[in-house]
C-alpha cells in the first residue's frame, strides 16, 4: 500500500516542554507525513532529543496538541505510543544485555501458550525479524550482551521493525553500525518506507541524512525553523540554519612545517588479544594525528591501551625516546609521562554528573592545589575560573551540578579537566560526537592551539570531515592493524573511505600516501 | 516572617531539617508520657540528655564508620564482629598497648576488606559479610581454647565511664571523630575523590586517580572506627562479650540513611549522620522509658525509619 | 549442539554450584555410618528446606537488582502465626495454612508497595520492614511456644511412605505403583512441588522475564514498554510468597513457634549466601531460584562434612569444634568470592565498571 504523499501521518501544534526554568520545545508546530523519511537537525540544544521524546511517549509535553492517523493523542508511556504504531529505536540502546536477542525482539506481548511465553514461536518470530534486517548470522538464542555493538543495534532495529510500526522513530540510531551494516538500514529503511512507513530520524551525519532522507527539518533554540525537500538547500544553507550565522571557515588553518615534527610518541608493535595486531607509528611534537577507518576496527582499543585501561599489551611505548610501561591510568597521567583521554562517552566515563561543574574541572589536578593534606580553595577556584574562561564554557555557577550543561558544554568540561594536568600527550574518542557545530569549532581551533604549543594529539573521529580538517597526518586502522599513513594533503575523503575499506586509493589521489 | 521561614527552610538541608523536627517530636511525645505517669519532664533534664549524648556516642563513631562506605555507594557488613573481635583482642592483651592492639586489628581488617573489594571486585555487600563470619569463628577459636581475660584496661575505661568538665568523654571522642571525618571528606583530595566514586567510579577510574587505594583506605578507616567504638563499648559494659557488636548494625545504616546520605553513594554529611544517630538514640530510650514492649519498639522503629525516608528520601526514577 | 552450549554458558553459575554439591555430598556418605541410606537423606533434607524456600524468596528482588533485608523477619513472622494457627481440625489446619501463606504475600506486597510507590531503594526498605516484620511476630510469640500439628509435623519431616501410613490413606498396605516412590523424602517433595507449581509457570510468565529486564537494564526495560512497576510488584509478592512457605516448613518441622530476631537475621544473612553461590548476579537479570536451592545446597553440605570428620584421622583438626566456626567462615568468603568475583576474565579494565 503505498500512501499518498499528501496525507499527514503525525502533526503537532503549539508543543512547547520546559525542564526546570529552560525551555527544550517552544511553541513547535511538525508535520511528518506517511511514506517518507524525515530527517531532523540542529545543534544540541535546539529541541530534537525532546521533539522525538514527546512523539514516542517517554515525556509528556507541557502545552501544545498531538494528532496521529487523524486522531488527537496524548501518550502517557511509551507503551501508549507503541499502541497507535509508533515505535522508537534511541541512542542509549535499550536492549536488556542479560537477555536472549528473541527475549529482547519480544519482551513486550510475547507468544503465549497456556499463559506462560511460548518459547519456539518466539524464536521463529525472532529468526524472521533478523533475516528481515540482514542478520541472520545471529543465533536468537544468544544472550545479547555477548553480541558486539554493531550486532545489537541491529536487534534494536528487529524488535522496533517487529511492532509492525506506522511511524518509526531513529535517534542516532545507526551510530555504532559498520558500514556495511548502514547500506544494509537504509535499503530496508528506503523499502518500508515505499510500503507506507513514516519514519523520523536524527543525525547528526550529513552526509547520511542526504542519502537516506526525503524530507528535512531544522530546529533551534527549541524552535522549528523550516522544513524542506533534502537537496532544496545546500550543506551551508542548512549549518546556517541550524546556527542563525555564517561559517566562513570550519577549520583553523594547519601548521606549516620546514622540518618533521621531533616524535615524542613512539608506539612498536602494539598487540593486544585478537583485536589489535602489530601497530607502530609515532606522533610528533605538535602534531595533529588522527585515527579513521569504520567503526570497531581497534581505534577505541588503541587509545584504550595507551592509557593504560587495557591488560596484557604487548609491544613498546616509548615518549621522548624513554620506553615506559604504562599499566594504569594512573601511571599514564604521571608527571613523567602526561597523557590525557578524553573518553567515548562523557556522561558514564567523563564526568560525575551529579557534581558541580568546578567538582568535575579540578578531579584530576588536585595534587597541584594540595598542600600537605588539605586542598587549596583559592588556588582551585582560580584554576577552575582560569578553564571556564580560556574554553568559554556557559555555566550559570560553578557549583551547579554538571547535568544541567548541554552536551558540547558538558565535553568543554572534561577538555578543561585535562588541560589542568599540562598534558603533553592528548588522546581524544570522537570528542565531538553529538555535539552542536559551533561547539565543535571552538574544538577544533582548541586542538590547533594545543598542538602549536607543542601537545602531541591523537585524534580518532568517525567523522572523515574533521580527520581531513584538522589532521596533519591520519592513520587508517581495518582489523586491528594500520593500513595506511596519510600525509598532509593526500588526506582526502577518497583516500579516506578507500582505505577504510582497505582498497587501494586511485592513481591520482596516491601523492603523499604510504601504504601503513 | 514567612518568607524568612521559607529561606531559612530552603538553606537548611532538608534531612536535618526533618530530623530534627522529629527529634524534638520524640522528646515532646515522651515529656506528655512521663508528665501524665510520673509528672515529671524527665527527658527534659541535662542529666537524661546527657546519659543519651554519651550512649549516642557510641552508635555516632559506628555511623561515622558506616557512612565512609555508604559515600563510596558500599556497605560494611562485617562491623559486628570487628567491634567485638577489637574488643576482645584488646581485653585480652591487657596492658598499655592494648588500645593500639585493638586499633590496629580494626586497620587489619579494613584494609582486607577493602582489599577484597576494590582489586578482587567482589560485591562489598558480599565479601565483608563472609568477613564478618570468619572473624566470628576466629574469635570462637581463640576465647574457647584459651579463656582469655575480657577484663577492659583502665584506660578503657576512664575513656568510657569518665567525665570531662562534666561532658561524657566518649562524647568528646565522638565530636573528635566528627572533625577529623569532616575535614576528611571536605578539605582533603581523598574526601573529593570519596564523593566522586560514590557518584562515577568509571570517570574517576579514567581520571588519573587511584581510585582502588581510596577504597582500601576507606574500608580501613571504616574499620579502624568500628574498633574505637568497641573499645569504647567494652569500656562501658565493663567487658567484652560476644554478641557486643550484633545490635549496632542496623542502627548504623539507618543512622546514615536518616541523615540523608543516599545509600547508593556519592552524597551525605556527617551533620546528617550525627541527627539521625541522635534520632535512633531517643527513640529507643523514649519508648523504653514508656515501658513500650520490644516488640512495639521493632516496629515502632521500622515506621519511622520509612516515615523519613518518603519525607525526603525519594530517589529520582 | 549449539542450543547446549548455550544453556550451561547461560547457567554457569548453577552448574558449578551443583558440581561442588554433589562433591561435597558423596564425601559425607561415604564417610557417613548411615551414609547413602534414605533415612540420613530425610535428615538431611529437614535441614535444608526451610533455607532453600527462603533463599527462593530471596533470589526474587536480587533479580531485580536490589535485595531483601527482611526475608528472615518475615520468615519469622510467618512462623509465629503458624504456632497459632495450624492445628485443631483438617478445616483449622486449612485455614491455617491459608493464613500463614496469606501473611507471606502481605508481607512482600507491603515491601514492594513501599519500595516502587514510594521509589526508595529496597535495601532501606527491607532493613525496616524487617524490623515491623519482627515486631509483630514478637507481638504473636512474645516467648517461644505454641503448637502445630503433630501429624503435619511427622508427614513433613520424613519420607512419603509416612503420608498414607499417618493419614491412613490405604487400609492395609499401599498399591505397588506408590511403592516405588516411598523412600522419597517429603521435604524434596515439597520442592518439587513448590518449583513446578510456582517457580517454574512464574520464570516463564511475561510479569517474570520482566523481572529480568528491569534488573538487566531498569531504563532499556521501560524504554521498550515493559510495565516496570507491575513487574516489581509481582517479584516482591512472589518474595513474600515464599517466605511465607519458608516460615510455614519451618514451624511444621520444629513444632512450635519462636520469634526471635536474631535467628531473623542469621537466616536473612545465610539466603543471601546461598543466592550468591548458586550464580545469581548481585546485580540483577541473570540467575534463578534453582540456583539458589543449588547453593543452599552447597551451604547445607559443608556443614555436614564438618560432622563427619574423625577426629583420629590427619584431618581430624577441622572437626575440633572450636575451629568449626572459623572454617565454615573462612568457606563461605572463598565460596562467596569466587561466586562473585568477575576479576579474573576481565582484559579491559573498564569493564569493571560496567
Amino acid at each position: 500500500m503505498v500512501g499518498t504523499a499528501a496525507e499527514s501521518l503525525l502533526q503537532l501544534r503549539g508543543v512547547s516542554k520546559s525542564y526546570g526554568g529552560v525551555a527544550a520545545l517552544s511553541q513547535v508546530d511538525f508535520t511528518a507525513k506517511a511514506s517518507s523519511i524525515h530527517a531532523v537537525l540542529g545543534e544540541n540544544g535546539a529541541g530534537k532529543s525532546t521533539l522525538i521524546k514527546v512523539v514516542a511517549g517517554v515525556v509528556q509535553p507541557d502545552a501544545g496538541v498531538m494528532t496521529f492517523d487523524g486522531r488527537a493523542v496524548q501518550f502517557a508511556s511509551p507503551q501508549d505510543a507503541n499502541a497507535v504504531g509508533i515505535v522508537s529505536v534511541f541512542q542509549e540502546l535499550s536492549v536488556m544485555p542479560d537477555l536472549s536477542v528473541a527475549d529482547n525482539i519480544s519482551i513486550t506481548a510475547p507468544p503465549r501458550r497456556f499463559g506462560l511465553i511460548d518459547k519456539r514461536a518466539q524464536q521463529r518470530r525472532a529468526e524472521e525479524l533478523l533475516a528481515r534486517v540482514g542478520c541472520d548470522d545471529v543465533d536468537p538464542r544468544e544472550r545479547v550482551g555477548d553480541l558486539p555493538l554493531s550486532r545489537r543495534q541491529m536487534v534494536e532495529i528487529a524488535k522496533a521493525l517487529g511492532r509492525d510500526p506506522k511511524l518509526l522513530i531513529l535517534d542516532e540510531g545507526t551510530s555504532a553500525l559498520t558500514a556495511a551494516d548502514v547500506e544494509r538500514v537504509y535499503e530496508i529503511l528506503h523499502r518500508l518506507r515505499d510500503e507506507g512507513l513514516a519514519l523520523l530520524y536524527i543525525s547528526h551525519r550529513m552526509h547520511e541524512i542526504k542519502e537516506l532522507a526525503d524530507t528535512i527539518s531544522v530546529l533551534r533554540n527549541g524552535r522549528h525553523v523550516r522544513t524542506f525537500p533534502t537537496g532544496a538547500c545546500t550543506d551551508d544553507e542548512v549549518v546556517q540554519l541550524m546556527i542563525g550565522r555564517e561559517i566562513i571557515n570550519v577549520y583553523p588553518p594547519k601548521a606549516q612545517r620546514a622540518a618533521p615534527p621531533r616524535p615524542r610518541l613512539e608506539v612498536t608493535s602494539l598487540g593486544w588479544t585478537d583485536r589489535l595486531s602489530d601497530i607502530s607509528f609515532s606522533v610528533g611534537e605538535g602534531e595533529i594525528v588522527g585515527l579513521g577507518g569504520l567503526d570497531g576496527q581497534g581505534q577505541r582499543e588503541l587509545l584504550l591501551a595507551l592509557f593504560g585501561v587495557l591488560r596484557n599489551v604487548k609491544g613498546a611505548v616509548a615518549i621522548d625516546g624513554k620506553t615506559r610501561r604504562i599499566s594504569s591510568p594512573v601511571a599514564a597521567t604521571r608527571a613523567s609521562n602526561r597523557i590525557a583521554l578524553i573518553p567515548e562517552d562523557r556522561k558514564t566515563e567523563g564526568l560525575m554528573l551529579p557534581m558541580s561543574i568546578g567538582d568535575n574541572i579540578s578531579l584530576s589536578s588536585l595534587g597541584r592545589v594540595t598542600r600537605g593534606f588539605v586542598i587549596d580553595r583559592g588556588a582551585e577556584a582560580a584554576n577552575i575560573q582560569a578553564m571556564v574562561e580560556k574554553l568559554k564554557i556557559r555555566i550559570g555557577k560553578v557549583d551547579d551540578p554538571v547535568a544541567t550543561l548541554s552536551g558540547g558544554n558538558q565535553q568543554k568540561v572534561v577538555i578543561a579537566k585535562w588541560l589542568l594536568t599540562d598534558a603533553r600527550i592528548m588522546l581524544l574518542n570522537d570528542p565531538t560526537r553529538g555535539i552542536d557545530v559551533g561547539t565543535k569549532e571552538e574544538i577544533y581551533r582548541l586542538l590547533r592551539s594545543l598542538a602549536d604549543a607543542g601537545t602531541s594529539i591523537l585524534l580518532y573521529s568517525t567523522d572523515y570531515d574533521e580527520l581531513i580538517g584538522c589532521c596533519d597526518r591520519v592513520l587508517i586502522l581495518y582489523s586491528g592493524r594500520i593500513v595506511r599513513e596519510l600525509v598532509g594533503p593526500a588526506i582526502t575523503e577518497t583516500a579516506i573511505v578507500a582505505s577504510a575499506f582497505n582498497l587501494p586509493i586511485e592513481p591520482h589521489a596516491a601523492a603523499g600516501a604510504r601504504r601503513g | 516572617m514567612p518568607g524568612r521561614f521559607r529561606v531559612l527552610l530552603e538553606t537548611v538541608d532538608r534531612p536535618l531539617l526533618f530530623a530534627g523536627g522529629f527529634i524534638v517530636c520524640i522528646l515532646a511525645v515522651g515529656t506528655i508520657y512521663t508528665e501524665t505517669t510520673q509528672g515529671n519532664a524527665l527527658l527534659l533534664s541535662p542529666t537524661y540528655l546527657l546519659l543519651q549524648l554519651k550512649v549516642a556516642s557510641f552508635l555516632g563513631i559506628v555511623a561515622a564508620a558506616m557512612m565512609m562506605v555508604v559515600l563510596l555507594g558500599h556497605i560494611d557488613l562485617s562491623v559486628p564482629w570487628t567491634i567485638a573481635a577489637s574488643a576482645m583482642l584488646a581485653t585480652a592483651w591487657g596492658g598499655a598497648t592494648a588500645m593500639p592492639v585493638g586499633l590496629a586489628f580494626g586497620l587489619a581488617v579494613g584494609i582486607f576488606n577493602g582489599l577484597g573489594v576494590a582489586y578482587l571486585r567482589v560485591p562489598s555487600m558480599i565479601f565483608t559479610l563472609g568477613v564478618n563470619v570468619v572473624l566470628r569463628g576466629f574469635m570462637v577459636m581463640l576465647t574457647g581454647g584459651f579463656s582469655p581475660s575480657s577484663e577492659p584496661t583502665p584506660i578503657m575505661l576512664y575513656l568510657a565511664k569518665g567525665d570531662l568538665f562534666g561532658v561524657p568523654i566518649p562524647v568528646f571522642i565522638w565530636a573528635a571523630v566528627g572533625v577529623v571525618v569532616t575535614f576528611l571528606l571536605r578539605r582533603t583530595p581523598m574526601g573529593r575523590y570519596v564523593y566522586a566514586i560514590g557518584n562515577r567510579q568509571a570517570a574517576v577510574f579514567l581520571s588519573g586517580v587511584n581510585d582502588r587505594l581510596v577504597l582500601v583506605a576507606s574500608f580501613a578507616f571504616c574499620s579502624m572506627l568500628a574498633a574505637l567504638a568497641g573499645l569504647l563499648i567494652a569500656g562501658y559494659s565493663s567487658k567484652a562479650f560476644q554478641a557486643m557488636g550484633d545490635s549496632y548494625l542496623l542502627p548504623s545504616i539507618a543512622a546514615v540513611v536518616i541523615g540523608g546520605a543516599n545509600i547508593l553513594g556519592g552524597s551525605g554529611r556527617f551533620s546528617g549522620t550525627v541527627a539521625g544517630t541522635i534520632l535512633i538514640v531517643l527513640l529507643q530510650s523514649v519508648l523504653s522509658v514508656m515501658q513500650m514492649p520490644e516488640a512495639g519498639r521493632q516496629i515502632i522503629y521500622g515506621v519511622v525509619i520509612i516515615a523519613m525516608l518518603l519525607a525526603y528520601g525519594r530517589s529520582a526514577r | 549442539m549449539k542450543g547446549l552450549r548455550l544453556l550451561v554458558s547461560r547457567n554457569v553459575g548453577a552448574l558449578l554450584a551443583l558440581a561442588l554439591f554433589l562433591a561435597l555430598y558423596v564425601f559425607y556418605s561415604a564417610l557417613h555410618p548411615k551414609g547413602f541410606t534414605v533415612d540420613l537423606f530425610v535428615q538431611n533434607s529437614n535441614e535444608a528446606l526451610t533455607l532453600m524456600l527462603l533463599g527462593m524468596a530471596q533470589t526474587l528482588p536480587v533479580l531485580l537488582g536490589g535485595i531483601d533485608l527482611s526475608v528472615g523477619s518475615l520468615m519469622t513472622l510467618v512462623d509465629s502465626v503458624a504456632s497459632e494457627v495450624v492445628r485443631g481440625s483438617p478445616w483449622q489446619i486449612a485455614l491455617g495454612i491459608a493464613l500463614c501463606l496469606a501473611t507471606g504475600l502481605l508481607g512482600g506486597l507491603v515491601n514492594g508497595l513501599v519500595v516502587v510507590l514510594g521509589r526508595l531503594q529496597p535495601i532501606v526498605v527491607t532493613l525496616a520492614t524487617g524490623a515491623i516484620y519482627s515486631g509483630l511476630a514478637l507481638f504473636i510469640r512474645p516467648t517461644p511456644g505454641g503448637e502445630v500439628d503433630g501429624n503435619l509435623g511427622w508427614v513433613a519431616t520424613n519420607a512419603l511412605s509416612e503420608m498414607p501410613a499417618t493419614f491412613g490413606w490405604w487400609n492395609g498396605s499401599p498399591p505397588a505403583w506408590f511403592n516405588l516412590i516411598a523412600g522419597i523424602p517429603m521435604p524434596i517433595v515439597i520442592l518439587v512441588v513448590v518449583v513446578v507449581v510456582f517457580w517454574l509457570p512464574y520464570r516463564n510468565s511475561e510479569t517474570g522475564r520482566a523481572a529480568y529486564a528491569v534488573g538487566s537494564n531498569e531504563s532499556a526495560a521501560y524504554m521498550s514498554g515493559v510495565r516496570v512497576n507491575r513487574a516489581k510488584l509481582a517479584a516482591y509478592v512472589m518474595g513474600g510468597l515464599f517466605s511465607g512457605f519458608a516460615g510455614l516448613y519451618f514451624a511444621v518441622q520444629t513444632g512450635s513457634g519462636n520469634a526471635d530476631p536474631i535467628q531473623a537475621g542469621t537466616y536473612t544473612l545465610n539466603s543471601i549466601a546461598a543466592v550468591v553461590i548458586g550464580g545469581t548476579s548481585m546485580l540483577g537479570g541473570s540467575g534463578g531460584a534453582i540456583g539458589t536451592i543449588f547453593g543452599v545446597a552447597v551451604l547445607r553440605a559443608i556443614t555436614f562434612c564438618f560432622r563427619v570428620v574423625d577426629t583420629n584421622s590427619p584431618l581430624g583438626f577441622l572437626a575440633n569444634p572450636l575451629l568449626q566456626p572459623m572454617f565454615e567462615g573462612v568457606i563461605l568468603l572463598i565460596a562467596v568470592s569466587v561466586g562473585a568475583a568477575r576479576i579474573f576474565r576481565m582484559k579491559n579494565r573498564l569493564d569493571m565498571y560496567r
